[in-house]
């Protein structure tokens, strides 16, 4: 009994604890749940609404929007029947004309099938085009896409001067539209390109160009959204007629100061116009100048009778627009204002990209140039005209590291798409030509960043990855890979030549993964056997035109990242291979070499001059010992003009010189020398081998001829001295040579 | 539970055994409570489902309910729309106001029924499962505002998703009912399935004035660029139907054609192609023996044989998806799903979200007159491209098309952006998978600029009182010849720098900075004073630098502004029996970091090290007066994805006299100390960001053959 009641006690005891326990819980929750709400009312604005009334639920199912089977209603079979696919297209073809034209509609793509390629009208006889239009003519002429057979032309371009279609100018050419009707293949305007600056007059500047362009495409400056033909039209920029032709004048950047805020927050300086159309904007930017770090100039005094119309501000305004500079406004400034004109778009717009001063657009309607490609929101704000009065606090929102950001942008697209006539004319081609094969074009990474789309060709891949240029934005890195490509140039005779010492080393190389052979002389092709056994695969090409330019021909036996390319008397350790390939590994954009040359500016003969002296600094790396990425045989091939190609394989030489020219041309950086063994060439040639092309005394001075040649058709001088070169950690320090990776670099 | 306490308290009685008796007594007790506990432990997660369920109860109304509204004949009709609307003329900006957060703010109308005079309804499905998914979204969004006197965007309640099911003069009429209509100014209207037979216009025919439109299905001819916003047409299937994501890689198919109502002259171009090309092509079709029904739609046969879809997409490389009478198709939607390329043949047909996504990563586009010529435009691709397009795919369906929810609220981003356009999402964060995003760099210093010599750089000494030592380095650093500038920091609260008149005399500028903390991380510190972009950091005992050493780091810098450019390198290893990172000072062929004893680095990387370091590093360095050099690696190989370089033969800084302090045992636990370091950062940063490299910086003529005199840094320090 007693022991019964214990039971009884202990279990009660147990119950009671229990009920207490969940009591305590059932308060705690209560605690919490106040606590929540608490925190929910706080999170309530102050408008003391408890409750923000939300989208309910609903008691009742829903029924989907889509039935069973609906989408199977669209079919043209079951539902009236339609007519066929290529009856619709016929139809779509012919309602979406002029202005609605679109590629699909107003384009002949069957005229490109052979290629795209440009043909220029000639210049009617005794007609003289403006300096601007002659700039756009030689630029396209100069293209690799000009053809002077319109049998293959995809794409033409008048010989008649459109870029100034204002009636009030002295440019203005009359009678266009007869000279065009005129041309036999003009056929509506379909596959044409037109050229124009600006169009319409005054007062109300429409854009129009006082003739019927039919189905051309229009490639404008200053172009409305509302006239732009998307993926039809291209935008182009306002540019002067003093813009250079090729090359083009550099960026104004050349140091990322930090803190990046310069002396002036947001600077303009423009006319103002009293009345008519694009006035509004600009007589109202007095609100926002405060002639501490925001200064926003404007002038009354242009046109002839500006004091007709002036106002109570102009004088004051006039006497404080003299005070400042524009150039100094433009180098000092964050921001840079750029507020519609008469037209759309002004010169100051490419004057601030230059200048990396962030573009601050206030023009609305602008379809902003290569809107197509160019990503503007990492080079520019895009303001809105009737938000003026936020333009200071947006910009001052703008923190360091995005102005940074979007100077360096600024530079970027400058130089990569605007600098130079021929860039804006060639951007332009390259858009329509990657509208014809949409599935071989480029994306937009390959448009936005460095190098930019003109050096990256979509026929080589349309995938980011296999560049050079993106491993770091992808995350990705080359492979750990290489192919050797050797250059042979006389026949095979004993196991103890060069070529043959050269394979055996190459091949030891862990990284090596193919060794090519390119049999460029003219002795026929040794049998299999003759070739050293290695434990990488040697393949033999003989090329059909045994030029020097073969070399960098892009064989699509090539699959690995890395190329080695190698003459036949290179001498080379594994060791140095190895070493080299790493070093590679961190700079896959540039090509990374052992000898190295140099180029300087010779003054009194005013031209650029070549050296193979020992000297303090090196600007280019051979090419006979050098590693560097695939995509680069594929633009020396595919990119350089035929020009430049046959003047390489004329000679025989210089080919090293032209492809050290368009890597640092693409990456604007210098190559990359590492350390070697022997001096390599210079030992050779004193040793006196007849064959090697070095000996020649005229070598020397063709190439000084090359480099002048070269700079010519870049229109600048791409080349970068470097003073480094990169050894191995421990190069030459007094330890142990055991603890050395790469002994055989120092060992002589 | 007291009942069973009770029954449990009886059962010892039929137990004979008092000490069994207790023992199960106490066990069952104990299971008792226990359980108790258990229950009520679980009890605790529940409730925050029950809570929200009983807050919700509050808004649980049925759609009957909903206010019921009879619209007039004469009731006024909007004007069709404007082809020509842009943001600046259609759209009121003034609504959205310019504030901090730079987000829109959305008021969605309250539901209401619409009916005619003689009460039919305007709609024969009214609010949809799919458009009520996607009001909530934007409710619990925080771009929702229940004030319409705050709203920049009205979103009405009226579902005109499907046009099938709307009477177009009557929709038309109940919007312009919507009491903050206002000729549509900053209204979005929501449509996935547009036009109707038999001319399927491409967007929606319901009269709308200036209303924006959210679409499914625009021609190039429809769209108004920059105003109207492309949006997928939602498929069903995405709710019912789970894919696990596939490994990027070969399908079992090539070509894939899924849907069924394909016109019949491109079903023949399409048999044709299998024709030639034979296994590497399933042409797929209704299944003529199921019934009509929900288990048809999830069939899809070839010659009697039944796959089950979507699960079929899986298996193969690449999806057609042709237009039909309208230009969007929710198979695109399934065939992301199964992350198979879509390969697009639709003319003229504005891709989802185009305005933003780069389909070009994605999908394969082709005109419809191009059918014949798919097989070999596709198989010009290379395989690692069609995998890399094959996980682009799958981004991008989970990111922006897997509900209702990512559509609507990816539509509201994108209109955001443009009304925000300098706070806008950047082209990578809306197109780089999340496996990108992480792994990809993204420098602000990305410009390749060698910057001109002339500037020079700032000496920044750190010191504390090591005056002798001090003034020593300061004598050796005025040689260099790009020294544009000393600053001194002070860090010795307690004393003061000496006076003026017995520092060193030099020929540049030379500024003291007194610090208000003995902290490691003045030496990092963004001073004002330093105006050149170039910075050396250089400890006050560090003399046996020459000059020709420290020009030439100053040049192998301007060659790489964006790194660390130092002397003594070092270099992390993985310790494989303690599985964890190790701090290796010994003279190896490799480096991966640069000691900031002296090194030259860009002085953004001083902002970064004091604003932007991540975690608590700034603080634990600061704590343990040690590893602010391996912190700056780590920061600046994160930031650019690029290594060090170490320039000239120095290995170490000690010099030999100061060598007699360092024991073995101090030097061990510095050692172990520095691994912590590595092991601390990388857990922080989430990553090891140090790149290995096996290379130095030399002049070019360094150790070569070649008269002392004629070269540039003939004065290289030794080890």
């Amino acid at each position: 009994m007693q022991a019964k009641k214990r039971y009884l006690l202990v279990s009660l005891g147990a119950c009671l604890l229990l009920v207490a326990y969940l009591w305590g819980l059932q308060i705690g929750e209560f605690h919490n749940q106040n606590h929540h709400q608490h925190i929910y009312r706080v999170a309530q604005r102050p408008g003391l609404r408890l409750h923000r009334q939300h989208w309910p639920e609903w008691t009742h199912p829903l029924s989907p929007y889509l039935e069973d089977g609906e989408q199977e209603q669209d079919s043209p079979l079951l539902h009236h029947q339609h007519t066929s696919p290529r009856e619709r297209r016929e139809i779509r073809n012919n309602i979406y004309k002029s202005r609605r034209c679109r590629m699909d509609t107003c384009f002949d793509f069957r005229r490109c099938q052979r290629g795209f390629k440009v043909y220029v009208y000639p210049l009617p006889k005794g007609e003289k085009v403006s300096e601007s239009y002659q700039k756009i003519l030689t630029a396209v002429e100069d293209s690799r896409f000009h053809t002077t057979d319109v049998n293959q032309a995809c794409l033409f371009v008048l010989g008649i001067d459109t870029l100034d279609r204002d009636q009030l100018s002295g440019q203005y050419v009359h009678n266009v539209k007869a000279k065009i009707q005129s041309l036999p293949t003009w056929n509506d305007g379909r596959n044409h390109l037109i050229f124009n600056l600006y169009s319409g007059t005054w007062p109300d500047y429409t854009e129009e160009l006082g003739f019927d362009i039919g189905q051309a495409i229009l490639a404008k400056a200053s172009i409305d959204m509302d006239n732009f033909r998307p993926h039809f039209d291209v935008s182009i920029p306002l540019f002067s007629k003093d813009h250079s032709q090729k090359g083009g004048d550099k960026g104004y950047l050349t140091l990322n100061n930090v803190p990046p805020s310069r002396k002036y927050l947001l600077v303009f300086k423009g006319k103002r116009y009293l009345t008519g159309i694009g006035s509004e904007t600009r007589n109202a930017l007095y609100h926002i100048h405060n002639g501490e770090d925001i200064i926003l100039l404007t002038t009354c005094k242009h046109g002839k009778d500006w004091e007709k119309h002036k106002d109570t501000r102009c004088d004051r305004e006039n006497e404080e627009y003299s005070k400042f500079d524009y150039q100094e406004l433009l180098h000092n400034s964050s921001f840079c204002l750029v507020p519609r004109g008469r037209r759309l778009g002004s010169f100051r717009f490419l004057e601030a990209l230059q200048a990396a001063c962030i573009p601050v657009l206030l023009s609305n309607g602008w379809e902003l140039p290569f809107s197509e490609i160019i990503d503007w929101s990492k080079a520019a704000i895009i303001g809105d005209e009737r938000l003026l009065l936020q333009v200071p606090s947006i910009t001052r929102s703008v923190d360091h590291d995005k102005i940074l950001a979007l100077r360096q942008q600024t530079q970027f697209l400058w130089d990569a798409y605007f600098s130079s006539v021929a860039k804006i004319v060639l951007t332009t081609l390259e858009i329509i030509q990657d509208r014809i094969n949409s599935h071989i074009s480029r994306n937009k990474l390959m448009w936005n960043s460095l190098p930019g789309g003109l050096y990256v060709l979509p026929q080589f891949s349309t995938d980011a990855a296999v560049f050079p240029f993106y491993y770091s934005s992808l995350g990705k890195s080359p492979s750990q890979e290489f192919t050797a490509v050797i250059q042979a140039v006389t026949p095979l005779q004993s196991q103890l030549q060069p070529l043959v010492k050269l394979i055996i080393a190459v091949a030891k190389s862990k990284f090596c993964a193919q060794i090519i052979v390119l049999w460029n002389c003219d002795k026929p092709l040794p049998s299999k056997n003759k070739w050293p056994s290695t434990a990488v695969p040697i393949t033999v090409i003989e090329g059909e035109r045994k030029t020097m330019s073969s070399r960098f021909f892009p064989h699509d036996v090539i699959l690995t990242d890395a190329v080695l390319s190698l003459d036949e008397d290179s001498v080379l350790s594994t060791n140095e291979v190895d070493f080299a390939f790493f070093v590679w590994h961190s700079f896959p954009d540039r090509i990374v070499g052992y000898p190295a040359r140099s180029h300087y500016w010779d003054s009194s003969k005013s031209r650029w001059g070549y050296t193979s002296k020992w000297t303090n600094e090196y600007s280019m790396v051979l090419t006979g010992a050098a590693f560097y990425h695939r995509y680069y045989h594929y633009l020396y091939t595919h990119y350089l003009p035929p020009s430049l190609l046959t003047m390489v394989d004329r000679m025989s030489n210089c080919e090293d010189i032209l492809m050290n020219f368009l890597v640092s041309a693409v990456t604007k950086l210098p190559p990359i020398k590492v350390t070697q063994k022997k001096q390599y060439k210079e030992t050779m040639m004193q040793q006196g081998s007849k064959t090697s092309r070095w000996a020649d005394p005229d070598h020397f001075a063709q190439r000084q001829t090359c480099m002048n040649s070269f700079s010519g058709w870049f229109g600048f001088m791409p080349l970068l001295h470097s003073q480094m070169r990169l050894d191995p950690v421990l190069f030459k320090d007094q330890v142990s040579i055991l603890r050395k990776k790469y002994r055989d670099i120092e060992r002589l | 539970m007291c009942a069973s306490g009770k029954y449990t308290s009886r059962g010892p009685a039929l137990i004979p055994r008092m000490k069994t008796k207790h023992r199960i007594y106490y066990i069952t007790l104990f299971s008792v409570v226990l359980l108790g506990l258990i229950a009520t432990g679980m009890f605790q997660f529940w409730p925050h489902s029950i809570e929200s369920t009983a807050e919700w109860s509050l808004d649980r109304r049925s759609v009957h309910d909903a206010p019921l509204v009879r619209l007039p004949v004469s009731s006024p009709i909007p004007e069709r729309g404007d082809l020509s609307c842009r943001m600046h003329t259609c759209f009121d900006v003034y609504r959205c106001g310019y504030n901090p957060k730079n987000r829109i703010k959305v008021y969605i109308y309250p539901l209401q029924r619409f009916v005619d005079e003689v009460g039919v309804p305007i709609s024969s499905t009214g609010l949809s499962r799919e458009y009520n998914d996607l009001l909530s979204a934007i409710s619990d969004s925080d771009f929702y505002t229940d004030d319409v006197t705050r709203a920049c965007l009205f979103v009405p309640s009226i579902d005109v998703l499907n046009q099938n099911s709307l009477r177009i003069r009557e929709t038309a009429q109940a919007l312009a009912m919507l009491p903050r209509w206002d000729k549509g100014m900053n209204h979005l209207l929501f449509n996935m399935l547009p036009g109707g037979p038999p001319d399927y216009s491409t967007a929606l025919d319901v009269p709308r004035d200036r209303a924006l439109l959210a679409g499914g299905g625009f021609s190039t001819w429809t769209y108004r660029q920059g105003y109207d916003v492309s949006i997928p047409v939602y498929s069903p299937l995405s709710a019912d139907v789970e894919l696990p994501e596939k490994q990027p890689g070969p399908r079992r198919y090539f070509i894939l054609s899924s849907q069924t109502a394909i016109h019949r002259e491109y079903r023949a171009e399409l048999e044709r192609l299998k024709e030639e090309n034979g296994e590497a092509l399933l042409l797929l079709d209704k299944c003529s023996n199921l019934s009509q029904g929900a288990a048809s739609a999830r069939k899809r046969c070839y010659k009697g044989q039944v796959f089950d879809y979507p699960q079929i997409l899986q298996e193969s490389s690449f999806c057609v998806v042709l237009r039909g009478a309208r230009l969007g198709q929710a198979t695109l939607s399934d065939v992301l799903q199964a992350g198979c390329i879509p390969v697009i043949l639709a003319d003229s047909y504005i891709l989802p979200f185009s305005e933003v996504l780069d389909w070009k990563r994605a999908s394969v586009v082709i005109p419809e007159e191009k059918l014949p010529e798919m097989y070999t435009i596709l198989k010009s691709i290379p395989h690692r491209q069609v995998e890399e397009m094959q996980r682009q795919t799958r981004w991008f369906w989970d990111a922006y098309f897997s509900s209702m929810k990512a559509i609507g609220m990816t539509a509201l981003e994108i209109i955001n952006d443009r009304i925000y356009p300098y706070a806008a999402r950047t082209y990578e964060q809306w197109n780089n998978p999340p496996v990108v995003k992480w792994s990809s760099v993204n420098s602000p210093l990305f410009l390749p600029l060698i910057p001109p010599r002339s500037p020079g750089f700032t000496a920044v000494v750190l010191t504390y009182d090591r005056i002798e030592s001090l003034f020593r380095v300061i004598t050796e650093i005025s040689k260099v010849p790009s020294l544009a500038k000393l600053l001194v920091v002070w860090n010795n609260q307690n004393k003061s720098p000496p006076e003026e008149s017995l520092w060193p005399k030099i020929a540049v500028p030379l500024k003291v900075v007194r610090t208000k903390e003995n902290k490691l991380s003045n030496r990092f510190f963004p001073y004002d004073e330093i105006e050149t972009e170039a910075v050396l950091a250089i400890d006050d005992d560090i003399i046996m630098l020459t000059s020709d050493e420290l020009q030439f780091g100053y040049e192998v810098w301007r060659e790489f502004p964006d790194r660390l450019v130092g002397y003594p390198g070092r270099l992390h290893l993985w310790d494989h029996e303690m599985g964890k990172w190790k701090y290796e000072s010994e003279w190896t062929n490799e480096v991966s970091m640069v000691l900031t004893g002296a090194a030259f680095y860009h002085k953004y990387f001083n902002y970064l090290y004091t604003y932007k370091m991540p975690g608590d590093i700034k603080n634990w360095v600061d704590a343990h007066m040690n590893c602010e050099d391996i912190a700056m690696n780590f920061l600046v190989a994160n930031i650019t994805g690029k290594a060090p370089i170490k320039v000239t033969p120095r290995k170490k800084f000690k010099c030999p006299e100061c060598t007699a302090i360092d024991g073995l045992s101090l030097d061990q636990t510095h050692m172990v100390e520095r691994s912590e370091c590595i092991n601390k950062f990388a857990s922080v940063f989430g990553t090891m960001p140090l790149k290995v490299v096996e290379h130095r910086a030399d002049p070019v003529l360094y150790k070569d053959d070649f008269p002392e005199k004629l070269k540039s840094f003939p004065n290289i320090g030794s080890l």
